[in-house]
């Protein structure tokens, strides 16, 4: 009977505000109506990276059209502090150092936003120069300090099996960062209250944190302060912690003029102010078999952290977890370095420094394929972890199925994965038709790659693997559901009302899905870490069957009927013999006193981590997934296309494949953004000078692959007993795109018949690409000239 | 002088008398009429979630076009009919064919993008009633997503146009003739003159209709700010937060908009946009398709003209290399004078050009091409589609038995100004026309260029991929079906 509901779990149904969206009618913090006497606050910000500050002249701006005000620290009633992991190295403003160009020094509030932005010009900063620290390199020559601990993961003795390795190479390999470009900018909107009450609407994936900086910061409790939002314009990790500054200054200001206050910046300040994902060097020592075994690797992770810690600390760990990617390391030593540097702080962006290891673990592949002159694919299915048959049966022991972090692979699929996807695209065939191409056409070069991705599920924070849960039925039997996690694109409040639909077999339509609200819920996790269904949707169903388990034992006593003939059918309950709708028996409970409200609550079991020691199963299970990707370079210009792109992702049993293929999709396209065209650049006084879409180019639609097959892998199951047996999504497919990257290395590789390993940087625009074909000609005429 | 303007916004005539120099239409319709279906994401013509259409009447016809409501001067759209998201339905008051195609496709995630990317395919639907996947991509290159990697919206689009009762399915094909008739009611030959009282001062807006009161006004305010599409323009408001206290909107003067041709020209007013120009062009010079279609988005084509591009004098400007290397030139009009003069004489340096105050431009002269001429363009930039060139060329070299009789090829990107490779050029004249002598020219631009490395492109990349260009050109033009076109046997 279960297939007349429409919207339970498994289904494919569209997100629960698609309609909303296309109609322009779904509404964004930017577009709640405005009580009349609202002002707009804008931020006055350093045209300085780095410097004492001498004075700041604010008469300027005082003056200017509209002016109400102008907060700086010393009007902080609370704490000058908005450092989410409590290292106090992040002011609201500065006051002694500029530490990075686009620093908020101060906030003017106008009655008009147009006025406020303009008088926020009107500053005159004077800072004691001082040369600043802009990138990793310099970083490294200058030992700059970490912003955080750095981490270290060991298993095995690296340099004794380097030294006796039957061949060892070092490399250095550099991967950029990416900027968010959330459709939607930041955004706070403060409404003031009574006493020390504060409202904010605020767009962020982390209602619970804006709270608790807002109470940090204006020196209150947090009972005092609401932060909601409905739903994000796009949030991919920039909406985490970046949210704060906006939110507490909108706060603030609302606070102290008693009037509503909204806080929007610019894109091109958004861009200068928030943070973005680090970039990388990674330094490695290699040694391998003449098959292509790795038998240890030794490799610095160096990160530009940016001006303060904020979420580095975990952003580097996380690089560390995922730097085997899907292999196995015999011997291993790998240690982050999260330098401090005079730009803007970094910070979490879908995959948390796990695209960065999962990219180096490929480049270690790509380095020991030219040096064997093979097929990567041969040395990447050389090196994978065992799979979970093989641990299962014995046939191969738990400890070559070590992480470098002491986690045992269990449930790894990837070998299944992989030949599936080697057949569906038929990448043999291919490969060789591209070789072939390769050789006759001087201008057109080609490349295929596959690249697997084994991406670990759970905060590493292991308390953050919470989350709650409030449900209502109402007297008609419509239920309204809240739960924690916030609705940012990727269809999280869509799943669970799915789950919750189907605990009580209903139509979806039965079930209001609210914004996320701190008076409903209270200490959230961030909505990150691909985790919002998995603790949410446990939670909610947590909170469901609490509610069914007082409807049967009522039903039970009131029908005078055995609780196990009590069933819940589309719409209906049967109890005993009888068939009523759900309204009926939700009436008859309410008329019995039955209490129809429940929290739900879940945490995620097993995991367990200790830093100190770099060892434990941070990670609850993993999620898997493969793609195959063509390219053609044109070797005038180093331009190209992606011809065909073929993925097979695992998400388990996909709670909606419908919305679980658009996070594929979007991921795999984001990542290639990533590792292609989006490129971000700092002139050499620190400021950035791509700031806006004009300047730092995501891709269009013109850029996808002219082929694009997308398939979920709907035979897996997840090993553990997670919601539904379904697996994370949000962001293990944006790893995909390196098989985009790799294609354009091999394409690249042909210029020295694939014998040298190109010294390809992401991201690979077209000029760095012409550039890699340049110097592999001419190590190819230096190797001949030798011979 | 009338001292209101007219729009008809969705089904709601309006009449404004209060409009600032700075106010945008974004801004109208979010702040002002509470239409908060279109978003603002970039405020500079980039991202298109601001996307709304303008409909205006050319002659007798409705001509819809997607515009950029961030950078769209309100000002601007005396007599236009704006057609926002939240006027988009279907007959049964559900939605819109669009619309549903976008749902039943999964084709939004955070929905943020998605009111301006169903505008721009609505406006695509408008000309192209079956759309190939090339043409919808060329209609989203002003729309950006970063949700759903856009093959679901593709699908979506395409699917619409698959139903059997399209494009009768589109309710608003009925209000077609009412809008026509409004339109047409608001028509006068009357220049408009809109004042209002700024933070700084007076703001002054001028809409000439005839060129004498465009040249009146120029010579009475020197000092004001030519406004055609304002896809740059527009961003000095947004970006530079620059106060215009005189604006003179001079797209509504018939004489500036006219194309037309004569046996050696083509001749392109001053205020033609890329839209209106391309389909001419490409008569001429069928060759620059791909070049035109990666200017800017399909909103920016539309709203942009080439004369801005030209009187902007951006180092840059996608379309002054190519016309300088064609030989265009242009007048310059003023109360006083009239005067033509070559365009590449018109940029004298970084950000000056030869114009006088009170001066402003009249029209473009395109030389023909002979059956001997072989034309190209070609730009780089880090994404294909919608983005600033590092290096943008164009190419125009005579060729007679194989020989190269003139040569004329001209860089952006490469220096202060759009500017001849004149050394290059010299490299080329009476030799053969073989790979060898181009790519002997092309090391003769070290002599002519000494580019800058900036965030679009380093100097090393730009210098060799603005060489490796000349092979290109060799290999495109050398090919045997150019010599039959050109009339040479091919050996």
């Amino acid at each position: 009977m279960t297939h007349a509901l429409k919207g339970i779990a498994h289904q494919a149904i569209p997100h629960d505000s698609a309609a909303k969206h296309v109609t322009g009618s779904a509404n964004y913090a930017d577009d709640i109506p405005e009580p009349v006497g609202t002002l707009h606050a804008y931020l006055g910000l350093a045209d300085q990276a780095c410097g004492e500050i001498i004075a700041l002249d604010l008469s300027e701006v005082q003056k200017a059209p509209g002016v109400v005000g102008i907060l700086q620290a010393k009007d902080i009633p609370g704490h000058n502090d908005i450092s989410p992991t409590g290292l106090k190295d992040e002011p609201v403003f500065a006051t002694k150092r500029v530490e990075f160009w686009g620093q908020p020094l101060f906030a003017v509030v106008a009655k008009s936003r147009d006025q406020a932005r303009r008088a926020a010009k009107l500053a005159k900063l004077d800072v004691a120069k001082e040369e600043p620290c802009l990138t990793i390199e310099e970083a490294k020559k200058r030992k700059q300090p970490y912003v955080s601990p750095p981490l270290k993961l060991e298993r095995g003795e690296a340099q004794d099996a380097l030294s006796a390795a039957p061949k060892r190479l070092q490399g250095s390999f550099k991967v950029g960062g990416q900027d968010h470009m959330y459709l939607e900018g930041q955004i706070a909107f403060a409404l003031p209250g009574e006493d020390e009450d504060v409202e904010v609407y605020s767009s962020t994936q982390h209602p619970s944190e804006v709270q608790h900086m807002i109470a940090h910061v204006l020196g209150i409790a947090s009972h005092s302060v609401t932060v909601s939002v409905r739903r994000m314009g796009g949030g991919f990790g920039g909406k985490e912690t970046q949210m704060n500054l906006f939110a507490v200054v909108a706060a603030l200001a609302a606070k102290r003029w008693n009037c509503p206050v909204k806080l929007r910046p610019d894109r091109d300040d958004d861009m200068a102010i928030t943070g973005k994902r680090h970039d990388f060097v990674i330094d490695y020592d290699l040694g391998f078999d003449e098959t292509g075994k790795i038998v240890a690797l030794d490799a610095d992770f160096a990160a530009r952290c940016g001006y303060s810690a904020d979420l580095s600390g975990p952003v580097t760990d996380r690089a560390l977890f995922h730097a085997d990617n899907a292999y196995f390391y015999p011997h291993v030593t790998l240690r982050s370095h999260p330098y401090k540097t005079n730009t803007v702080s970094n910070t979490a962006f879908r995959g948390f420094g796990g695209p960065q290891g999962v990219i180096a673990a490929e480049r270690f592949i790509e380095e020991i394929a030219y040096a064997l002159n093979k097929d990567p694919l041969e040395i990447r299915k050389a090196n994978l972890y065992p799979s979970s048959e093989s641990l299962e049966t014995g046939e191969i022991v738990q400890t070559k199925a070590l992480t470098p972090y002491h986690q045992v692979v269990e449930d790894n699929i990837l070998h299944q994965l992989i030949e599936e996807l080697e057949h569906s695209s038929d990448y043999q065939a291919r490969r060789a038709a591209i070789i072939k191409n390769n050789q006759t056409n001087a201008l057109i070069k080609k490349g295929i790659a596959l690249t697997p991705v084994k991406f670990g599920i759970s905060f590493t924070a292991t308390w953050y693997n919470q989350a709650g849960c409030l449900l209502h039925i109402y007297r008609d039997g419509s239920i309204q559901l809240n739960h924690g996690g916030t609705e940012m694109g990727q269809g999280l409040n869509t799943k669970v009302a799915q789950i919750v639909a189907e605990a009580f077999q209903l139509d979806l339509k039965r079930i209001k899905i609210t914004k996320t609200t701190t008076e409903k819920v209270p200490n959230t996790s961030a909505t990150a870490a691909s985790s919002g269904t998995d603790l949410n949707g446990m939670a909610a169903l947590n909170a469901a069957n609490k509610i069914k388990d007082r409807l049967i034992v009522f039903a039970a006593d009131h029908w005078n009927v055995p609780s196990t003939s009590i069933d819940f059918l589309p719409n209906h309950v049967k109890i005993g013999d009888e068939l009523i709708p759900f309204a009926s028996l939700i009436e008859a409970a309410y008329m019995a006193r039955i209490q129809l409200s429940a929290t739900g609550f879940y945490k995620t079991p097993k995991i367990h981590w200790d830093r100190d020691k770099g060892q434990g199963r941070p990670f609850y299970y993993f999620a898997y997934g493969a793609a195959v990707s063509e390219v053609s370079v044109d070797c005038l210009t180093g331009e190209y296309k992606v011809e065909r792109t073929d993925i097979l992702h695992d998400v388990g049993q996909s709670l909606n494949p419908a919305l679980d293929k658009g996070q594929v999709e979007g991921a795999f396209i984001q990542g290639m953004g990533w590792l292609t065209s989006e490129e971000l650049c700092w002139d050499a006084k620190g400021q950035l000078r791509t700031h806006a879409p004009s300047t730092y180019k995501i891709p269009l639609a013109s850029d996808i692959p002219r082929i694009f097959n997308v398939d979920l892998a709907d035979w897996s199951k997840a090993k553990e007993p997670t919601i539904k047996r379904s697996k994370a999504v949000g962001e293990p497919p944006f790893m995909l795109a390196i098989s985009v990257f790799e294609a354009l290395s091999m394409a690249v590789a042909s210029r020295a018949d694939y014998q040298i390993c190109p010294r390809l940087e992401a991201p690979a625009t077209p000029e760095r690409i012409l550039l890699a074909m340049e110097e592999l000609n001419a190590k190819k005429d230096a190797k001949g000239a030798q011979s | 002088m009338r001292n209101c303007i007219h729009i008809l916004l969705n089904d709601q005539p309006n009449m404004l008398q209060d409009v600032g120099t700075g106010e945008m239409l974004l801004d109208f319709l979010r702040q002002k009429k509470r239409l908060t279906g279109s978003k603002e994401g970039c405020a500079e013509g980039d991202c298109g979630a601001c996307t709304v259409l303008v409909g205006r009447l050319i002659g007798k016809e409705l001509l819809y076009e997607p515009v950029n409501g961030c950078i769209r001067f309100l000002s601007s759209l005396d007599g236009c009919h704006i057609v926002t998201i939240e006027h988009l339905r279907g007959y049964d008051g559900q939605l819109h064919p669009i619309q549903q195609a976008m749902l039943d496709h999964h084709a939004s995630q955070c929905g943020f993008c998605t009111p301006g990317i169903i505008m721009a395919l609505y406006a695509l639907w408008m000309r192209v009633a079956k759309p190939t996947r090339e043409q919808i991509e060329q209609a989203l290159q002003g729309n950006l997503c970063r949700c759903t990697g856009y093959e679901p919206i593709i699908k979506a689009a395409q699917m619409v146009t698959q139903a059997t009762d399209w494009p009768r399915s589109d309710p608003l094909l009925e209000e077609r003739q009412r809008v026509k008739d409004q339109l047409k009611h608001w028509q006068d030959d009357s220049s408009i003159a809109l004042t209002k009282q700024g933070d700084l001062g007076k703001e002054h807006i001028f809409i000439p209709k005839n060129e004498a009161d465009l040249a009146e006004l120029y010579a009475q305010y020197p000092d004001a700010t030519l406004i055609a599409g304002a896809t740059d323009a527009g961003l000095w408001v947004t970006k530079f937060l620059k106060t215009l206290p005189t604006l003179i909107h001079i797209g509504q003067v018939p004489g500036l908009k006219r194309i037309s041709q004569t046996k050696e020209a083509l001749i392109l007013g001053a205020t033609a946009s890329y839209e209106e120009a391309m389909p001419v062009l490409l008569d001429h010079f069928p060759m620059l398709k791909d070049y035109l279609l990666r200017i800017g988005g399909w909103q920016v084509r539309s709203m942009g003209t080439i004369g801005g591009n030209i009187a902007n004098g951006s180092p840059i400007g996608d379309m002054p290399p190519i016309l300088i290397a064609l030989g265009a030139s242009i007048t310059l009009k003023s109360k006083q004078q009239e005067r033509e003069i070559e365009l590449e004489n018109f940029f004298l340096d970084y950000g000056k050009q030869d114009r006088q105050p009170g001066e402003y431009l009249h029209a473009i002269q395109i030389p023909l091409p002979s059956d001997k001429s072989h034309v190209t363009a070609y730009k780089i930039s880090k994404r294909r589609d919608e983005d600033i060139s590092s290096v943008a060329v164009g190419f125009n070299l005579i060729i007679k038995d194989k020989i190269i009789q003139s040569a004329h090829i001209a860089f952006g990107g490469m220096a202060g100004i759009p500017k001849r490779a004149s050394h290059a050029e010299q490299a080329l004249i009476n030799k053969p026309f073989t790979q060898e002598n181009m790519i002997k020219a092309a090391e003769k631009l070290t002599e002519d260029f000494t580019p800058l490395s900036d965030m679009r492109a380093s100097a090393a990349y730009r210098m060799k991929v603005a060489q490796n260009l000349f092979r290109r050109f060799y290999l495109e033009h050398s090919a045997p079906q150019m010599d039959d076109k050109t009339g040479e046997a091919a050996q």
